[in-house]
């Protein structure tokens, strides 16, 4: 069988490339894609730790559904967002969104 | 060696390819391309963790309705095709040392810790049953349940909102 570990050390990698993502983009629909990265780093881990840990509760499975279902509002409202930014800025690049900044 | 452990390891190599290109490609219709790599891959993973139900919702949701919806909205925003220069900020050092620290830490953290070689137990044959009993019980998961629900519909009215052309008369 597969170890715990292997599914943490891969999560663990995945969580941090979705933050370098976060923190190093200038695209605002990259950063959204990191946040996707870090969500699904964090989906592995639950699914693994309900695995390993209690298989025969449904609690792990929901708690990834609810995961899913948080995610999917997230990306749709960031999304309209982008949209309602390009109409007002032509851009969805995050350093030249600066009019809340002097 | 097993196979299921040789799977694992291709898996991973995959996924964690797709998502290192998705932060990092300049083009960003690759970077969405990519993304679907890495959520196929989750996908991968939560089948071998016999998630089976999760493994088909993230090929549904995320791939069929998020990776998608990303895929219109890059191709909507796009200032005449030129996305060629560097998408990265001048700060991308700094992420990479903050990413790495984290990481490092996970590991760490995660060396600590006595955890388990083999799954305790295995997954009951109606877990999806079970999964669906436990979402509408009122024992169960019931409110969460209900809350995310009325959390898409007010993500789906505000997403509506936020998009909609005014029209200036």
């Amino acid at each position: 069988m597969i170890p715990l570990n292997w599914y943490l050390l891969v999560s663990a990698a995945l969580f941090a490339l979705g933050l370098f993502g976060v923190l190093s983009r200038k695209n605002a629909v990259a950063i959204l894609m990191g946040v996707e990265l870090m969500l699904n780093a964090v989906n592995i881990n639950l699914l693994a730790f309900w695995r390993y840990r209690a298989p025969t509760e449904s609690t792990g499975l929901a708690f990834a559904v609810i995961v899913f279902a948080v995610a999917a509002a997230e990306v749709a409202v960031g999304l309209a967002l982008f949209i309602a930014v390009y109409r007002r800025f032509k851009s969805v690049a995050a350093d030249e969104i600066n009019l809340l900044k002097w | 060696m097993t196979v299921m452990q040789i799977v694992f390891l291709i898996t991973a190599v995959v996924t964690l390819f797709a998502a290192f290109r998705v932060v990092t490609t300049p083009n960003m219709v690759h970077a969405a391309l990519w993304l679907i790599v890495t959520l196929f891959g989750a996908a991968v993973f939560y089948a071998l963790l016999q998630a089976n139900f999760l493994a088909v919702a993230q090929v549904v949701v995320y791939i069929g309705a998020i990776a998608i919806l990303m895929m219109f909205v890059i191709m909507l925003t796009r200032r005449e095709m030129r996305d060629r220069g560097p998408q990265t900020g001048k700060q991308w050092p700094w992420a990479a040392v903050i990413a790495a620290a984290f990481f490092g830490g996970l590991v760490w953290l995660s060396q600590q810790a006595a955890l388990p070689a083999a799954p305790q137990a295995d997954v009951p044959k109606d877990s999806i049953a079970q999964l669906g009993q436990a979402l509408v019980s009122p024992n169960g998961f019931v409110i969460p349940f209900e809350v995310a629900s009325v959390l898409l519909l007010a993500a789906l009215i505000g997403a509506v909102y936020l998009a909609w052309t005014r029209h200036q008369s």
